[in-house]
Formats: C-alpha cells, structure tokens, sequence
C-alpha cells in the first residue's frame, strides 16, 4: 500500500504560496529529497528574497535568509564554513538571474560545493509582476505594459545554458512541474544534485520552470500550458552540464 | 614578549590569526591589500578559509554566511569597497551576527585617491545600511594599538552579537612599527555560539539566521531589542584617552588614529612655546567617550578638532561639549596629511577658527 505523507523535510507551517504556484510542488521535492538522502539533519537552507523568502519558514532544517541575489554568496560563507554540511539555495529569478547574476556566476566557476534551487516564472512575483531578466520577449508586466520588447529591454536570460559553460559547474539541469512525469523527472535532478554535492564534486543547480499564475493573470491549468507552449521552446528542458559524462 | 617589525595592514592579519580567525572574505581594493595577501596564505596554510570575493558586496554577505554558521570571520576594505559592504552590514546588525571589519580609509568621495583620509567617520559611525543599527567602531593610532583593538574586536562582536569595524587610514595600514603580537587583551565571558545554523542535529529546532520581521509589532520589539544592546555596549565599551590633562592646559585638541599621532608631536610643539595643550583621543568612534567632556579641565579655554577630513567628528564633539566650549576646527581633505606645525598655528589662530 501506498501511502502519502506530508514530507519530515517540510515543517508544519501553512505557506503563503499563492493558489497554482508550483513553488509548494517545488518545496515538496526538495524536501522529500533530503529526507530520502538522509541529510535533513546537517543541511543548511539559504532563503532569498522575492516569493520564495519565507522559505526559511517551511524547509525543516537550519536556514539562513540572505539578502537580495546574495543567497549563492551566503551559501559559499556556510559551505567553507561547514563543508560536512550540506547548503542550498532557493532562489528565484530575479533574484539569482538579475541582482544575483554575478553571485550565482562566481559560485558555479568557484565550483563552490552547493545546489541551487532556482525556480524561473519570468516575473517578479512578489513585488506585483514586474519584467524580469528571464521575462519572455512580449511578455506583458507591470514594468513592460506593452510586452517585453528585444530591442528596448534585452531578451530572456539563460542561466542554465550560461552556467553550463562555466568550468566550476558539475551539473545543471532545467526542468518543470506541469504533470506527474516531468514532476519525477524534476524530482530525480533535484536529488542527483544534492547527491553530486555529498560526493564533493561541485556547484549544482536545477532550474525549475515554474509558474505565477496570478501575475501572469492565467487560470493554474492554463498557467502549466503556458510553461509546456511558451516558455520550453525558448527555455528547453534538459542536462546542461554533467561532469559525470565527460570522463 | 618579543617584538616584530610589520606594517599596519599586515598588522591586522596577523592579530585577526592570533584572535582565532576561521575565515576571511575580500576583495582587493588599495591601501589594504596585504591584509587579504597575507591571509590568503595564513589562512590556508592553518587549514581555515580565506575566499577572494568577485565583489565587496559578495564579501559581506560570505561574511553573513559564515558568521551565521558560528565562525570567526572577518573581512576588510577600504571607503569605495566599505560604501559597497553597507547593504550587508545592515543585514548582518539586524541578524545580530558577530564578525570583524577592517576599514583602511582613503580619500573621497568617489575613487578620491589611495591617499590617508579620515572622511569616512560618517560612513562607519553613521553608517550607510538602512535602519536603526549601530556598527561598534575601534580607532588605533599606531600598528601596535592596530593588533590590540583587532583581538579585542573579536570578542566584543561576540559578546554582542554585532559587528565591530577596526577603522584605521592608508598611513597606519602602510606605516611600518615594532609590535608585540602577543600583548594580553581584556579577558571576556563569551557565550555559546548556541543560535548558530549548523545542522539541527547539533541543537534543539531550527536555527534560523534572519533579519525579516513582516510583522512591524515583531519588527518594532526586535528594534527595542537591538537598542537595549546598543545601551549595554554605550555604558561598557567606551575607550578613549587623555593625555596632558594634568598640565592645566589652555586648549584640548580632540582627535583619533593618524590625527591624534600627529597631534601629540603638536602638543610638545606647543608645551616648548610655553602652551600647554592636552587631548581628548576618542579610540571608540562608537560609542563615542561623551563622558570624556566632563573631565575638561577649567583651564581650559577651547576645543580644536582635528580631522583628515572637513570636519565629521566635529558633530560628535559638538555633541558631546554640549556648549560648554567653543570649538574650533582644523582639517586637511582628500589624502593630505597634516604636518605638526599646522597644527600648532592652528591652535595659535584657535579664535579664528571657532566653528560657532
């Protein structure tokens, strides 16, 4: 018999998470994985800001909350600090993509022994929808009420495809969450990245295309069709780095 | 006790060694590069941690990383690079983590120059982090005070949970002295590092290192909290020092760090031209020695600050004298080193030079 529990890696805490938000899919992962792997115990979580601040709130170990796009630097304090210990980050996009980008680029090339958590929606969720790096080119925001426009604003960014250039980096995957196989697939890369990190073999990360269906103004369902339409053809899911496949 | 000859910034790492460092975080910026060169082989070498930072700001929040995992740690800088810490210094006073930074002032504002100056006195005791917090600020006037206030630094962030910045200029960081590295400091009690985010396996719940209160009534308590901190460290880490007190002088200069050394050679200018001048040295900016104003003798006609700058310290002193004298002031801006003999006209031309 099957039987569903609420993961020991989650606290009892009720989230603030908005209805649709794939961050609860993406806390559960998480969670479930460093139950499964046996390091709850000894793992230090780094909380970021933007929706995902009140992460301290709801993963049960010790965290730290850092400050905007710094989680990858506090992250690197903790690790030289305790390298027994196991660190991540929990970062969105703006966040690690935008304020972050030179953080987050300096830790992969440090090859800092960490995983990062980095849930990309293509907005700024908790300040109300703004453009963000990673917002799609005519994506309408807040910040970009006629839609993201190439030539004024920049395109999308990248970050799996840039961090899988970066020397330091062991492994990087994108993924999603909009239905049971691709949330197992989410599931066995966020594990193989925190595995790759008991093994000491470096930087980690694991971006999760996720969705914001109240900024993005869209039903939940058709909020996931948007991640699977929209978003995949220009942020393909797949490995971007794997040290394990180039011996 | 044996004596060694070293430079200020060199100074400063090897006090921060002999204080117990666990980890450095920097970023080189001119005149304090020897502190990260020195630790970057010091630190290894001892089997700790010494990380060169892609920025000042990914430096400060390294700090925050590992002083919220219980280490000592440290970091240094110099004015541009300090203005660039000040995002995590707010935050690492509003999580209350204790850690050490080294400031080695340059001139200003902008790049200035590489030059002494004392123009960020605002910038580390004012600071420029967001909120109601307070940074402990040590002064030293030479490279042996430099060792001293820097192993005391350690165990006053860890007695208070707060940073503590060891603010010296580009002339003690370059200046080289005989130091005794291993002259005994002020013995303290210092509690377990018990909130420390190590894992919980090694303590009841979870420890969280944080400075958001959404709540403004939780905010409001935590800011109640910090100042009755703030109060406790006002009435117990107060240092400063008065010299020629007892020669009934006629002017007290006040002044710190570089300024005071050359301010003392004035004094005994002064003292053979049959002017006799004592000083107020403040060694914490903050908390600044208000109570050393109380003990102005009555001789006393007037009060000369001092500065490399055009005048910050002034409000303090101001502050302090409460009207009690008039103040006058002499400075030299933008990496100038003033020489004794300016000083001395300075005080000779004190009516001219009153400030209100």
């Amino acid at each position: 018999m099957i039987k569903y529990e609420r993961s020991s890696g989650l606290t009892d805490n009720r989230t603030h998470y908005c209805p649709g938000c794939t961050h609860g899919i993406l806390h559960k992962l998480v969670a479930e994985v460093l139950d499964e792997l046996g390091v709850l115990d000894h793992t230090v979580g780094v909380a970021s800001v933007g929706c995902s601040v009140f992460s301290y709130e709801y993963f049960n170990c010790d965290m730290q909350q850092a400050a905007h796009g710094r989680a990858c630097a506090v992250a690197t304090g903790v690790k030289r600090s305790l390298p027994e210990n196991i660190v991540f980050t929990y970062q969105g996009d703006g966040d690690l993509a935008s304020i972050g980008i030179a953080e987050t680029i300096h830790a992969a090339n440090r090859g800092e022994n960490i995983t990062v958590i980095y849930a990309n929606n293509t907005t700024y969720g908790m300040t109300g929808g703004q453009m963000a790096p990673t917002t799609l080119v005519g994506q309408k925001t807040t910040t970009s009420q006629d839609g993201r426009v190439q030539s004024l604003h920049g395109g999308p960014i990248k970050m799996s495809e840039i961090l899988g250039q970066v020397d330091g980096a062991a492994y990087v995957e994108r993924v999603m969450l909009t239905d049971v196989p691709n949330i197992r697939k989410a599931k066995k890369a966020i594990k193989k990245a925190f595995q790759y990190q008991i093994d000491g073999k470096g930087f980690s990360m694991i971006e999760v295309l996720s969705t914001c269906p109240v900024n993005w103004k869209m039903k939940p369902f058709d909020a996931m069709e948007r991640v699977k339409e929209e978003m995949v053809p220009i942020f393909p899911l797949g490995v971007f780095k794997d040290v394990m496949n180039h011996d | 006790m044996s004596k060694v000859l070293m430079k200020g910034n060199e100074a400063i790492a090897k006090a921060a060694m002999k204080a117990g460092l666990d980890c450095f975080f920097g970023y080189p910026i001119t005149p304090q590069n020897e502190v990260p060169e020195y630790l970057s082989k010091l630190l290894p070498d001892a089997g700790k941690v010494f990380v060169q930072a892609e920025s000042e700001v990914a430096a400060i929040n390294m700090v925050y990383g590992a002083a919220g995992a219980g280490k000592r740690v440290m970091t240094s800088s110099s004015s541009v690079g300090i203005a660039l810490k000040q995002e995590g210094i707010s935050y690492i006073a509003g999580a209350e983590l204790p850690c050490v930074i080294g400031s080695v002032m340059r001139g200003g504002p902008g790049l200035g120059t590489i030059q002494p100056s004392q123009g960020d006195y605002y910038q580390a005791t004012r600071g420029g982090g967001n909120g109601d917090y307070h940074v402990i600020v040590l002064a030293p006037e030479s490279v042996q005070e430099t060792v001293d206030l820097m192993k005391e630094a350690f165990d006053i962030a860890d007695l208070y949970r707060n940073p503590v910045m060891v603010l010296a200029d580009g002339l003690i960081g370059q200046m080289m002295e005989t130091v005794d590295l291993d002259k005994p400091i002020k013995k303290r009690e210092l509690p377990e590092k018990s909130w420390a985010s190590i894992g919980t396996k090694h303590h009841e719940g979870r420890n969280i290192i944080n400075s958001l209160f959404l709540d403004p009534n939780e905010l409001e308590q935590h800011n109640y909290k910090l100042q009755r901190k703030y109060k406790e460290v006002e009435k117990n880490e107060v240092k400063y020092e008065m010299i020629n007190m007892d020669s009934n002088p006629e002017y007290v200069i006040v002044a710190y760090g570089t300024t005071a050394r050359i301010c003392r050679s004035s004094i005994e200018i002064l003292a053979e031209n049959g002017v006799n001048v004592g000083m107020i040295r403040p060694i914490s900016l903050w908390p600044y020695p208000k109570k050393a104003f109380n003990d102005i003798p009555k001789s006393v006609k007037g009060l000369m600050v001092v500065e490399m700058s055009l005048g910050q310290m002034l409000d303090d002193v101001l502050i302090s004298d409460r009207g009690r004298h008039k103040v006058a002031f002499y400075g030299r801006p933008g990496g100038i080193v003033p020489e004794p003999e300016e000083i001395v006209e300075a005080i000779m031309t004190f009516d001219e030079r009153v400030v209100e």
